[in-house]
């Protein structure tokens, strides 16, 4: 069995999901409203399921390509196709619409999809382009002078669903250990956690008894249930939460999983898991006990 | 390295657009030296005026004063040419890519109608920098020019794409009928600046007499400029601080035409 601070780590894994990432950088006249843009442009991008697409701030950038302050964005969907819209969307609804933003892309791939190139419409034909370093900027008059966003953004398939579960004996000691993870887990560059500052507690499971729902409550985690389902929950654990991770490489995805997992064993926690469904749905397998091998030993 | 020097000044125009890194590059010395060249209106071998040293390479030193050898890396596709002198006209006209450098002034039509790569003359360059010649439907298209000095008249005349910055004055009509693409002048703008121009920029960063075709908007900071400027510093141009983060005054013009273009003022205010 392997333990850290007495906090054991259960021997399973994490199933991960290909989606597609991008990495979008925006800048303004200062970081409020870079992080206000980049704030709303995360705004309700939870889940695939519900919201299309999952999204984060991924961290400010000190080296931004016009020199102003900035920060970056990873948004995933689940195709390439969907990934292209939610951009458009979301850059032309939360950061063409903020005050002093600029929008460029942040990932260096071979695959692209348009978005200035789609956003420049809304210029009514004074929009004008730029070509600068063989990267094509549009520059759309708007209100406050004009808005510059890159004509096309990299994107590249990424790894989604990486997740760990924290049991803890009350809910403040769960909450501490999780915020702690999340802190930790904030400092790796390329992945994001999408859920509510970082953590979510309505876990879920694929599938309900009603129809018409994909998924629904993680019963087997939920502390309430213990007696009445067939539950993963320990005696003695009265609150799980699960901090879900996305990232652009699955090797970032693991570094985030050992960062948290490390940060989160706090006295009063009993332990940490991931969630799966049984290795047939995601492509990937994020082994928690391979995952720490490097930090600890059994 | 394939180094080239002059030995005997030619009395004529010498027409050597032979001179080529992409020419070069799978050539022998030897044969290098047996590439012809238009001496006023007679073939002679480029030996007959370059001492050639070197062979199979695509990076070329010229040295001399070559004012009156023309079309120096017209059309290359690749490599790169140093010149420790002056160049005649027609320098890297329609080149598509690679690296010109001239330590030294430039003639008349030096990267007329490129299409891509990059001219950096430290000294000044002569009329129709990176222009249209004439009866053409655009000048140069895509690629980046650099002067350190002065440009003649005409400068960036018909550009379709590209960069041209020019750290001294230019003359008159600098981004006539400019399709689009970007003109910067450090210096003073002649006379007739952006006339007949379609879209495209022209930078100032002194107030140029304009004419009454283009029509004032705003004073504001262009943000795209800042890419520009960087750019430029990336390729050794001093920017100074205030210019990138400067407020400029947009002129919209020429409105004779589509009325697309703009010309920016810095706003030394």
């Amino acid at each position: 069995m392997l333990t850290i601070n007495g906090v054991e780590i259960e021997d399973t894994y994490a199933e991960a999901f290909t989606m597609w990432g991008a990495r979008i950088i925006i800048t303004a006249k200062n970081l409020k409203w870079a992080m206000e843009a980049a704030t709303r442009m995360t705004g309700f991008a939870t889940s695939v399921i519900g919201c299309k697409c999952e999204a984060g701030i991924e961290g400010e950038m000190d080296d931004t390509p016009d020199g102003r302050p900035g920060t970056s964005v990873l948004l995933f969907a689940r195709s390439k196709e969907d990934l292209a819209q939610r951009l458009v969307e979301r850059v032309g609804q939360c950061v063409m619409t903020c005050v002093t933003t600029a929008c460029f892309n942040g990932l260096d791939s071979v695959e692209q999809v348009p978005v200035g190139g789609q956003l420049r419409y809304f210029g009514d034909g004074f929009q004008m382009s730029k070509l600068i370093q063989n990267r094509r900027f549009w520059r759309i008059p708007t209100m406050d002078g004009e808005f510059l966003v890159e004509d096309k953004f990299g994107v590249q398939p990424a790894v989604a669903g990486g997740n760990i579960l924290i049991l803890g004996e009350d809910q403040d000691v769960t909450l501490q250990a999780a915020e702690q993870a999340v802190e930790a887990m904030r400092k790796v560059r390329g992945v994001i956690l999408p859920f509510p500052g970082g953590i979510a507690r309505s876990g879920s499971k694929v599938g309900s008894k009603y129809k018409f729902l994909m998924a629904s409550t993680n019963d087997a985690f939920c502390p309430t249930l213990r007696g009445v389902v067939d539950s993963a929950v320990p005696e003695g654990v009265n609150c799980v939460l699960e901090i879900v991770i996305v990232g652009l490489e699955i090797e970032d995805v693991e570094q985030a999983t050992r960062v948290g997992t490390l940060a989160a064993c706090l006295p009063g926690i009993r332990r940490i898991t991931s969630g799966n469904y049984g290795g047939k749905l995601g492509q990937y397998k994020i082994y928690l006990h391979q995952v720490m091998k490097q930090d600890v030993s059994a | 390295m394939i180094r080239l020097a002059l030995k005997t000044r030619p009395d004529l125009p010498l027409e050597a657009d032979t001179i080529r890194p992409d020419y070069f590059a799978q050539k022998t010395e030897a044969e290098i030296a047996k590439l012809p060249v238009l001496h006023g209106n007679q073939f002679c071998a480029l030996g007959d005026f370059f001492n050639v040293r070197g062979g199979a390479s695509d990076q070329i030193v010229l040295e001399g004063d070559l004012a009156q050898v023309k079309r120096i890396g017209t059309g290359m596709e690749y490599g790169q040419i140093t010149i420790h002198g002056n160049a005649g006209m027609h320098l890297g006209a329609g080149m598509r890519a690679g690296e010109i450098v001239v330590f030294g002034d430039a003639g008349d039509w030096a990267g007329a109608e490129m299409c891509g790569g990059k001219i950096h003359i430290h000294g000044n360059a002569g009329h129709g920098l990176g222009g249209a010649y004439r009866g053409s439907r655009h000048g140069m298209n895509r690629g980046m020019i650099l002067v350190e000095g002065n440009a003649g008249n005409e400068t960036g005349s018909l550009m379709r794409r590209g960069l041209v910055a020019v750290r001294g004055d230019v003359g008159e009509f600098a981004g006539a009928f400019v399709i689009a693409g970007t003109l910067i002048v450090f210096g003073s703008l002649g006379r007739r600046a952006g006339a007949g121009m379609k879209r495209g920029t022209i930078v100032a960063y002194q107030q140029p007499e304009l004419l009454p075709t283009f029509t004032f908007d705003c004073v504001y900071q262009p943000l795209y400029l800042r890419l520009i400027l960087q750019t430029l510093q990336l390729e050794g141009f001093s920017i100074e601080e205030e210019w990138r983060t400067g407020a400029y005054r947009r002129y919209s013009g020429d409105l004779n035409t589509l009325g697309k273009g703009e010309i920016f003022v810095y706003d030394q205010h």
